[in-house]
């Protein structure tokens, strides 16, 4: 059972159920029917995706390893612990998987200039990476709180070319970064490229960078296959907009066999208020040109959020996380930033992987799965990025100055 | 006829045009928005946009962010805003009132009961930045009857396909966004809108209504000449910006602007 026919949303609307679909400003309706119309039409070109392949394999690096962590599975006392590398990739996430799609698709469309929005740095670098590649502008709007505690990236970015604007509306975060690349689109419209670098904004983009992530659930499929013969027993990922969740989770939708968990922010507990666990603890709402799951006051105000993980400081998730929670084919868990934490220094400690804080709840959650579950399970989390850019913050949690 | 139609049917005996002022309510603080309205009726306005504060305003500019950012200061919720309107009809039973916001606060009071509370405190449309037709299908069944009317943008890059959508959803006017950009935004090319708005009105029976760019008397004027309308935002609320603190002063220099529009755009039919 490998193909993914019986599920097929979104809707020709981008509707997910109730979630999704295209709530936006009038000005981007039109250049959004134009993107969808190139995403269609590029998605079944055989001479886009043979580029796209290419570029995946010679410059992100593809295939990911999907690596067996032995001796963390064994200190857990259950089930086979897998890790699908995508810390390995290229710049260090699984966000170029996306950047790479989109850029190429960007220029398919006469495009000149590409704007991104990014929390952790990670997307922004992706898209910075790619726009030097393709020799394309790029501007990144980046909340101004993000550009302190991640100061590396934005030297990354602006090393690559790219033109880094701090975001001071708002929160300062990630969701005032959307908001200004949101206007920034509006206003240069006729020239400019929006990469949006999570499974959110209107449709197309939730279905659209959910197909360029989902070769990481493809490869996954094919690799445990391989090492043990057989489908995984459960799958997790973090979820701040849910991108490296949905990629690994897609292609084993129809397997409902497999298990599926998308771990968010607890930050300081749910029961604090100060969270970024929108599927967990949040209400359905419109933001950012879709439908979902939102972190919102009782009048409909989008409140702050809190999360370590810069890149899961967003007050949503992607609307497609929404569907699959009502419709029970995942489950959402949340764990806080010390259990976070605790699992960074374990992974590192243990198998000798530095892994991103974003990656870091998954692995959390991992660590409470994995006991109750038989020695001869699989589980398969994605180790969606590394933790280099990580190292002042767990520092500067531990008290030590870099 | 509902009191949009009224007032344009009104304007058009008269051979005028509506004057459609814009402020956010609560800004600067709640008690400034209500006599702020009647002053705006007294200098010239037809109807009143009253702007419905967002934490995550995605098409406003710099100005109205921060008027959004001040009434939530206040934490002035839409209910809040209800309020407003219903104590403003006390004294004014005939100037239109329009809320224009973002769809999260009107979705999470639920449709039925935002079109319930909205008709009884006597707003008389809704204008939605991110909610296009395609999505107001809910919307449109509980405003629709109750007589609230839904007013749409078109832009300028709104295909003839789309103009013909927006023109059969919506009721009271069709709003002309005369930019590609965000409120306040300083591009504006008059006889690029002449043309966009003339093509508008080869689909849509509604008036039509131009907003965003226009921020004095002169180009007021300028887009009466050749609109049903005209919507004036950024530039008013500019006024609260620079008198925060000084209700007398905003009321003042508000009615100001609003008073030369006037005139300008009165000029304009003769």
């Amino acid at each position: 059972m490998s193909s993914t026919e019986k599920y097929n949303l979104p809707d020709d609307r981008g509707h997910f159920g109730q979630y999704g679909g295209q709530f936006m400003a009038e000005t981007l309706m039109e250049p959004v029917a134009e993107l969808t119309r190139a995403y269609h039409h590029y998605m079944q070109d055989p001479v886009f995706q043979a580029e796209l392949d290419k570029e995946l394999q010679h410059y992100v690096g593809r295939p990911s390893p999907l690596y067996y962590a032995e001796r963390w599975s064994s200190m857990l006392g259950g089930a086979k612990v897998y890790l699908k590398r995508e810390d390995l990739n290229h710049t260090g996430a699984h966000k170029i998987n996306n950047t790479v799609g989109q850029a190429l698709l960007a220029k398919r469309m006469g495009k000149t200039r590409i704007i991104a929005e990014t929390g952790a740095g990670q997307h922004g670098v992706a898209s910075a990476t790619v726009a030097a590649r393709l020799g394309m502008e790029c501007v990144v709007y980046m909340g101004e709180e993000d550009t302190q505690r991640q100061a590396m990236n934005v030297y990354r970015m602006k090393l690559l070319g790219a033109k880094v604007v701090p975001v001071t509306t708002g929160s300062r975060t990630l969701k005032d970064a959307l908001n200004e690349a949101m206007r920034d689109w509006v206003t240069n419209i006729d020239n400019t490229f929006y990469i949006i670098g999570t499974v959110a904004g209107p449709h197309p983009y939730p279905a659209m960078v959910r197909d360029f992530q989902a070769i990481i659930g493809r490869e996954t499929r094919e690799q445990i296959q391989l090492h043990e013969g057989r489908q995984p027993d459960a799958l997790v990922a973090c979820v701040g907009g849910g991108s490296n969740a949905i990629g690994l989770f897609y292609p084993f939708i129809d397997d409902t066999e497999v298990a599926m968990y998308g771990v968010e922010g607890a930050g300081h507990g749910l029961d604090t208020g100060r969270h970024a666990a929108a599927l967990c603890a949040g209400a359905p709402g419109v933001l950012h040109g879709n439908r979902t799951y939102l972190l919102e006051d009782a009048h409909g105000q989008i409140i702050e959020t809190h999360s370590v993980s810069a890149g899961l400081d967003y007050p949503g998730a992607g609307p497609e996380h929404a569907w699959l929670k009502d419709a029970g084919r995942a489950q959402y868990v949340a764990v806080t930033d010390n259990e976070a934490l605790d699992a960074f220094h374990d992974l590192t400690r243990i198998e000798g992987i530095i892994p991103a804080l974003e990656s870091s709840h998954a692995l959390a959650y991992v660590k409470k799965l994995a006991p109750t579950m038989n020695k001869d399970q699989i589980i398969v989390v994605n180790l969606s990025g590394r933790g280099d850019k990580d190292i002042h913050t767990v520092a500067a949690h531990e008290g030590i100055e870099l | 006829m509902s009191r949009i139609e009224t007032r344009f049917a009104s304007l058009k005996a008269a051979g005028k045009k509506a004057l459609i002022p814009y402020v956010t309510a609560g800004d600067p603080g709640p008690s400034v928005t209500v006599p702020l309205m009647h002053k705006m009726v007294a200098a010239g306005a037809d109807i009143i946009e009253l702007g419905v504060p967002f934490s995550d305003p995605m098409a406003e500019g710099p100005v109205i962010q921060k008027a959004m950012e001040r009434a939530l200061t206040h934490d002035v919720t839409l209910t809040e805003v209800l309020g407003m309107v219903n104590t403003f009809r006390q004294q004014d039973d005939a100037t239109p009132v329009l809320l224009m916001g973002y769809a999260n606060p009107i979705e999470v009071m639920g449709y039925r009961q935002f079109a319930e509370n909205a008709a009884e405190a006597g707003v008389d449309g809704v204008l939605i930045v991110d909610m296009p037709p395609e999505e107001a299908v809910e919307l449109l069944v509980e405003t629709q009857a109750r007589g609230l009317d839904v007013i749409f943008l078109v832009s300028p890059t709104t295909t003839d396909e789309r103009i013909q959508l927006v023109s059969h959803a919506g009721s009271g006017f069709v709003y002309y966004v005369s930019l590609k950009g965000v409120t306040g935004a300083g591009h504006l090319n008059v006889q690029e809108v002449a043309q966009k708005v003339t093509n508008i009105k080869r689909f849509a029976q509604l008036p039509v209504c131009v907003g965003f760019g226009i921020k004095d008397a002169e180009s007021a004027s300028q887009i009466a000449r050749v609109a049903d309308g005209v919507v004036v935002g950024s530039a008013l609320v500019k006024k609260i910006q620079e008198n925060l603190g000084q209700t007398d002063k905003i009321e003042a220099a508000i009615a100001d602007l609003l008073s030369a529009m006037r005139n300008a755009m009165d000029r304009e039919k003769s």
